[in-house]
Order: C-alpha cells, then structure tokens, then sequence
C-alpha cells in the first residue's frame, strides 16, 4: 500500500494514509523526502509552496500558504490560511493578503 | 434479453400517496413547555412510539416562529410517521390545530391533548397514553408493499469528518447518490458552510442559470452571516476535531464533503430549511452544518432515509428516520462499531473498490428501508433540533 493518496494531478500536497517519518523517501510521479514527521490523515508538501500561493487538493485550491512551504514539509493549521469566512480580517484586506495572518487559536484538544 | 429488474424496497403507502420506511406514532410537544409529557408518552409506546422534544415553540417571532410551526407541521405529514398525537399546553404560540391539520391533510389520524385543559402532568399523561394505545393498534395493522426505488428521498449527510471522509465514505455516498436519481429517485444536500469552497462545482451541474444563482446566494448569506461575528470561520469550520483529523481549512473540507452529492446529479433545486422536497435529483437545503439541526430539516423536507458518513464516528439519530452511518476510518469502524453500519476502510487499502463499496451501501439503503433497524435505532438515538437565527425574545 502506498503510504500516501494523491488525489489530482493538479495537487502540490499529498495525504498520509499512515503516519511519516523524517527522511522517508515517497515514490510516485512527484518523488519526494519526507522532511518532518507527518500524522496519518494530514498532508504533505510534494513540491516548494511559495508564501501567498495557493494550496491545492482534489484539483482545487483549499487555502493560502502563510509562508513559504518546502517539499516533504507538513501543512496544516500552522503555515495554511482558509480564504472563506474571515470576518476576522479588517474590511479592506482581502483574504489574499494571508501571508499577514496571526497563527489560529490552538486546538484546545476536547476530548 | 430482458431489462435488470428495477432496485425495490418493502414500504408503507400513504393515502395521500406517498411512501414511507417507518411507521411511526409521532407524540408532538406544541412547545418546550411539554416537551417531559410528550417523552413519557412517547416511551410507553416505544419503539412504534417516539416524541420531538424541542426547545421552541414560543418566545419566537416572525422566520424563527414561521420555521418551528412548519418543522414540527411536516413532520406531522412526513410519510414515515402513520399517525400522530399533539401535546400541546395551552397558551403557546405554536398552534396544535396547524400540527393535526398537517397530519390529516395527508391522511391520517391525529389527536390532540392540551395540559392545562386536561388538569396537569399526571391527567395529560394517562389520558394521552390512552388516545396513544389506540393509535397503535390501529398502526399495526398497516403492512409493508412492494415500492419502486424512485420513491425514495435520501439525505445524504457527514459529520465528525477526517482524512477518509473526502477519500472513501463520500464518495461512495456520492456513488448511491447518483445511481438512486438515475433510477428516478431524490437526494437532499445540506450544510451550506461546508459547501463554502466548492459551490463553482456544484452550481456547474445546475441546468439552469436561476438555480445556479440561488445555490450562490444561500453561501454568499452564511458566509456573511459568519464573517458578521468579526471571527475566523475556523472556530467551528473545520472543527477542532476536524483539524486533529487533519482537515486544514472550509475549503478543504467541502470539497471532500460534497462528493456525497453525486458527482454527476444535477443540481435541480436550492430549498429552505425543512421546505418539501419536490424535484427529482439533487436538492440542496438550506441547513446549518450542526448535525442534529440539519439532519432534522433534511427529514423535514422528506428524507425517508439518512446516509451518514463519519471519519471520528458520531451517534446521530433521528425520532421518525433511521441514519444509516458509513466510515472509512477502520479504526473508528472498530472503536465505535456499535453506532457504525458500514465500514468502507478497506477502498483506502486497496481491498475493495469505491463501487463495490457504494454496491453494498446501495443494498444497505434498500434493506433499511424495507425494515431493518439501522444501528442509531437499535440505540435509541432520536435527536431532533429545530434551526432558529434569532433570539429567543
């Protein structure tokens, strides 16, 4: 089994259908080294994601980097902004202005 | 060679024609306010028995009253439900008579009893579980027949989603989805903030312009009404459990939760919470993403059967529908497998193809419909919550 699933080519992550360790080494049509610890079920970079750009997934963009994204790196909560429902974003700032965001909130983990 | 028998199901035919999965004694509280009588009513005739205890009913003015009356009303008529009892108390502002019209508009039986008229708890509850003995016995009277596939609405629903839920239950869902309205049937999409993102998909399969139009304005509006709050969506979309499953933004998750509309059904219609169902092929509803909320508009609207899907697992039931839950999580297949009725875990292992996966969902529907209990029925998972946008005055 492939301990990844991409599911477009059009994608530049990939989800880990296992947990990755560092130095992993993933084959496929974008090969790439696993650069951190990624947990079963979140999504690895397969290629640079410049800070501003657009994280893609099922062919569709799902977010905005927050900073540059090397390949084999995790992304989630912590280097990707939603572009959708930011009513905590001042009028006038587009949410494409995501590179200026704060980190969100922790995860407060209930149980 | 001769044409594949059409897909069938065992269900009640109502006389006003249409056909129901369950049949059902609905006990109705008018309002919160007897809300404890209707459940003791209720439970002297479980499981045929079964109430919608709620929060509303009064202090509610213009949408929010208009939203409650009609919730409660269409569950008075849904076809899963054969007759119905309205406990109301006295001097409310929901309307008992609205509710037993609803019922007997679509032909059948429907009493009502008031608590203050009748002189308390104790008189209410005797002379209610009275009325509601006869009912029974005249429900179980009633068989099953021989139904077409064309006759069912089914919701289709998520919660509780991780990584597999865009990967393998949706679209499996979304497989049933489309085979149900090829063969003439109905399907109902809700959670309007988790099709925030992945609308341009969905409005492409309008067949026409206004319908498109009115899928947009329904998401422009929640997500006005979120970013009206001055905080990030991602409070609450995606969840915190969501996040841990490593769901990162709306985005992401919507387009991972609408694969179970089909990938290929047309959109044919954008109704409001609880609004009847009336167009074959995909309806989408206006309904919260809160679980409870939307599964009880979507049955509101019809629905005979939920399909829900779930990475994390969730009990979610229903008083009047049984909610089908599929995941593709193996590890919550196992952990939580007294609420799960499918485990489609093995599409992301390679052990089984999505249309194998969404052949046996398929027969699953079928077999619920016709009788067996799903696995939120067996528990006695019966939650029900009315949508309401304003305050309670």
């Amino acid at each position: 089994m492939n301990p990844v699933i991409v599911i477009s080519e059009r994608d530049n992550v990939a989800t880990a259908l296992e947990a990755l360790d560092a130095g992993q080494a993933i084959a496929g049509t974008v090969p790439f080294l696993v650069s951190e610890p990624i947990p079963r079920g979140h999504k690895v970079a397969m290629r640079a994601i410049p800070a501003g750009a657009s994280v893609v997934k099922y062919g569709n963009p799902i977010g905005i980097a927050t900073r540059e994204i090397p390949p084999g790196a995790h992304v989630h909560t912590h280097n990707v902004a939603s572009a959708r429902g930011r009513g905590d974003l001042p009028k006038s700032d587009p949410a494409a202005d995501a590179p200026r965001l704060a980190e969100p909130p922790a995860d407060r983990g209930n149980p | 060679m001769t044409a594949a028998p059409r897909p069938t199901f065992q269900g009640y035919r109502r006389p006003d024609g249409r056909v129901g999965v369950r049949n059902h004694l609905l006990v109705v509280p008018t309002v919160i306010c007897s809300s404890v009588v209707a459940e003791r009513i209720a439970a002297a005739l479980a499981p045929i028995g079964t109430a919608l205890p709620h929060t509303a009913g009064c202090g509610q003015l213009g949408p929010d009253m208009h939203t409650t009356h009609e919730t409660l009303a269409a569950y008075c008529g849904h076809a899963n439900v054969g007759a119905v009892l309205v406990i109301a108390l006295g001097c409310e502002q929901v309307v008992a008579q609205h509710l037993a019209d609803a019922a007997r508009r679509a032909g059948k039986p429907a009493h009502i009893v008031a608590i203050q008229s009748e002189g308390g708890t104790v008189r209410a509850t005797a002379r209610g579980i009275e009325i509601a003995r006869a009912l029974v016995a005249e429900l179980e009277q009633a068989s099953r027949e021989t139904c077409d596939i064309s006759e069912l609405i089914l919701s289709v629903k998520c919660g509780g989603s991780d990584y597999t839920s865009g990967l393998a239950s949706n679209p499996a869902l979304g497989r049933v989805a489309d085979r149900l309205v090829d063969l003439g049937g109905a399907a109902v999409l809700g959670e309007i903030a988790e099709i925030m993102g992945a609308e341009h998909l969905l409005a492409a399969r309008a067949p026409n312009p206004d319908t498109a139009r009115r899928l947009i304005k329904v998401i422009n509006r929640v997500e006005t009404d979120a970013m009206a709050l001055g905080l990030d969506i991602r409070g609450t979309q995606p969840s915190p459990g969501n996040i841990r499953g490593g769901l990162t933004t709306i985005e992401e998750k919507s387009l991972g939760a609408t694969h179970k509309g089909g990938e290929r059904t047309p959109l044919a219609d954008v109704v409001g919470y609880s609004a009847p169902i009336t167009r074959k092929g995909l309806t989408v509803m206006d309904t919260p993403g809160l679980d409870v909320e939307s599964v009880t508009g979507m049955v509101g609207g019809g629905a005979q059967v939920v399909v829900f899907t779930t990475g994390l697992g969730t009990p979610t039931g229903n008083p009047i529908a049984p909610v089908i839950k599929i995941t593709g999580n193996a590890r919550t297949a196992d952990a939580m497998h007294d609420n799960i009725d499918l485990d489609v875990s093995g599409v992301l292992d390679d052990k089984e193809t999505l249309e194998a996966a969404a052949g046996r969902l398929f027969a699953e529907v079928l077999a619920v419909a016709s009788g067996r209990d799903a696995a939120a029925e067996r528990l006695g998972h019966r939650e029900f919550a009315i949508h309401r946008r304003n305050p309670t005055i």
